[in-house]
């Protein structure tokens, strides 16, 4: 299969004496779908916030190596240059749109690097110069694709919080897509949506990962409780418990795995931990 | 009738200088939700490097009116912009992500080291300028009380409506102002889009303290008079003018300033020049009290 994306490295994540992630490591390969799963406070969201920075590990090594084999190391990386140079985008559990602007300008805020390389040309605009009117027609441009692949191009000028929830979803990882990224990282996409909307979504994570029928592709990973969704669309799953990983493998490895069946029906511990 | 047209004239042309100010205020508040206390500071800057551009042009030899406003004010606009990054920079951005109170004590700080710098390196005493524009266009005369729009005037006006059509683009159409709402509404999101939330919060003072200069520039030419204290009561008129129109909003600052301006000029003109400054306070306390969200203010998104 396709080379490794992302590496992480015997990453441990402590909040005071509480140990959150374990010595985890696994890899995202190029080219696929990887789904980390576990029961509630199994650590993904902590994974996922030490990928995008906003946690900083207490230790390990995550890196990161584009298909051109630029190599960066997300933990010595400040959050913006972990988008604009590591090409890592994210998706909240809870949804975090810009509420009060439209949906276009949602996907524009995302072409922001594009946009605006740096302050002067950022002021020239006020004027029309700098090459801003070629360069915004060309992120409406991508906008528009974008809006096309998931289904909100009437909604184009609406402000992204009046939509309705499934459509603030495709919303959102519609502008994570804008950023260009190399691995999007999706926190619980389908939570919340209907058997039709989650079949909708399962189908464009797939189209997004093979290139097909949308504007730009990435590898993704994917936090999901939804066991139908992750066993339909995953090549390849981590699963956590405890902060460790009990098991990886296919998901037709995943499903037959004993461990893996005892953690999620339990021996009876419930875990408190914030997920 | 006569004298009321003239009030409003006076009024609106006041109510522009304090809403140039106000935009200052909005768009800090709105953008990392605390109050710049400093900014009536920079104003006062502002205007104190217009006027030691306008006196070293005329030293130079530089007769043309229109060519010494448009120098000085790139001149005002372009060092005060410098004063507003390295506020933002010492005082502000080390206290982020402190408790709410510590940047807006910083501020207070802040301002009081500008007013003393500018007391110490200036002098404190009042500094007269001459005319620049005399004379104006008669509008009307009634009863031997002549209605008289000064060149002035039709100056503060005209470059003020385009500084604020100009800014309003930037906010609403390019991709700073984009980048500027967006890390209004939510940083952490922003930065996850490759937006660099810290220039941005940088380039929001730069341009409140270059807007405020600019208002610096015209108070000075108005009232021909400045001194190191100024900046403290236009601020917190300004201040006032912001949360009239619903602090955050920029359409509400420059109602709000236009709002101030008028009630101002108006209780000068039938009540009490000495008690002109109680009506402005005054207003702040009623609108906090009524209506805390001012005339354009929006309640909080709610977040979902």
């Amino acid at each position: 299969m396709g080379a490794p994306l992302l590496s992480v490295e015997a990453l441990t994540m402590r909040f005071g004496g509480l140990i959150a992630v374990d010595a985890l490591s696994f890899e995202a390969r190029a080219g696929e779908i990887t789904a980390v799963i576990g029961p509630n406070g199994a650590g993904k969201t902590t994974v996922f916030n030490c990928i995008t920075g906003f946690y900083r590990p207490s230790e390990g090594v995550l890196r990161l190596t584009h298909g051109d084999a630029a190599n960066f190391l997300l933990t010595s990386m400040p959050g913006h240059q972990i988008t604009r140079r590591g090409k890592v985008a994210r998706t909240f559990q809870n949804i975090r749109l810009f509420a009060g602007m439209t949906v276009l300008e949602n996907l524009l805020v995302a072409q922001h690097n594009y946009l605006m390389p740096n302050v002067i040309n950022g002021l020239l605009a006020v004027f029309g110069l700098g090459g801003h009117g070629r360069a915004e027609r060309i992120a409406i441009e991508k906008a528009k694709l974008w809006m096309h692949a998931t289904g909100l191009t009437a909604r184009a000028d609406d402000p992204a919080g009046s939509l309705p929830y499934g459509d603030q979803r495709r919303l959102e990882i519609a502008r994570a897509m804008c950023t260009d990224p190399e691995l999007l990282c999706l926190d619980e996409p389908a939570a919340g949506l209907n058997p039709r909307e989650s079949d909708e979504l399962s189908n464009l994570l797939v189209r997004i990962r093979d290139g097909r029928d949308v504007a730009g592709r990435s590898s993704i990973l994917l936090i999901e409780h939804d066991m139908g969704v992750v066993m339909r669309i995953s090549d390849h799953v981590v699963v956590l418990d405890h902060g460790r990983k009990i098991s990886d493998g296919t998901p037709a490895e995943i499903r037959a795995d004993p461990k893996v069946i005892a953690a999620y029906l339990g021996e009876g511990d419930e875990d408190e931990v914030a997920a | 009738m006569a004298y009321v047209l003239q009030q409003l004239i006076n009024g609106l042309t006041l109510g522009m200088i304090y809403g140039l100010i106000a935009v200052g205020y909005t768009m800090v508040y709105g953008i990392i939700g605390m109050i710049n206390f400093a900014h009536g500071d920079v104003f006062m800057v502002g205007a104190f490097l217009s006027l030691i551009a306008l006196t070293l042009l005329s030293g130079l030899g530089v007769t043309s009116v229109p060519l010494a406003l448009a120098l000085t004010l790139v001149f005002a606009a372009g060092i005060a912009a410098l004063y507003g990054w390295t506020v933002e920079r010492v005082a502000y951005r080390p206290l982020r992500g402190s408790f709410r109170l510590a940047p807006l004590i910083s501020a207070i700080g802040m301002s009081i080291v500008l007013q003393n710098f500018v007391q110490v390196s200036q002098g404190a005493r009042v500094k007269p300028m001459p005319e620049l524009l005399p004379g104006g266009i008669p509008l009307m005369n009634s009863d031997g009380f002549a209605v008289q729009l000064s060149w002035m005037q039709i100056v503060i006006v005209i470059v003020t409506l385009a500084l604020l059509a100009a800014f309003t683009y930037l906010v609403t159409k390019t991709p700073l102002g984009r980048a500027m709402r967006a890390c209004e509404q939510d940083q952490k999101m922003a930065g996850l889009l490759g937006i660099d939330t810290d220039r941005t919060i940088s380039i929001t003072f730069v341009i409140g303290a270059a807007l405020a200069a600019v208002a610096g520039l015209m108070f000075l030419l108005y009232y021909g008079v400045i001194d190191f204290y100024i900046g403290f009561i236009a601020g917190v008129k300004a201040f006032t003018a912001a949360v009239l129109g619903g602090i955050g909003s920029l359409p509400g600052a420059v109602l709000g300033g236009l709002a101030i301006g008028l009630i101002e000029t108006f209780w000068s003109a039938y009540f009490s020049v000495q008690y002109k400054d109680v009506a402005a306070f005054s207003i702040l306390v009623l609108v906090l009290i009524f209506m805390p969200t001012g005339l354009l203010g929006r309640a909080d998104v709610e977040k979902v």
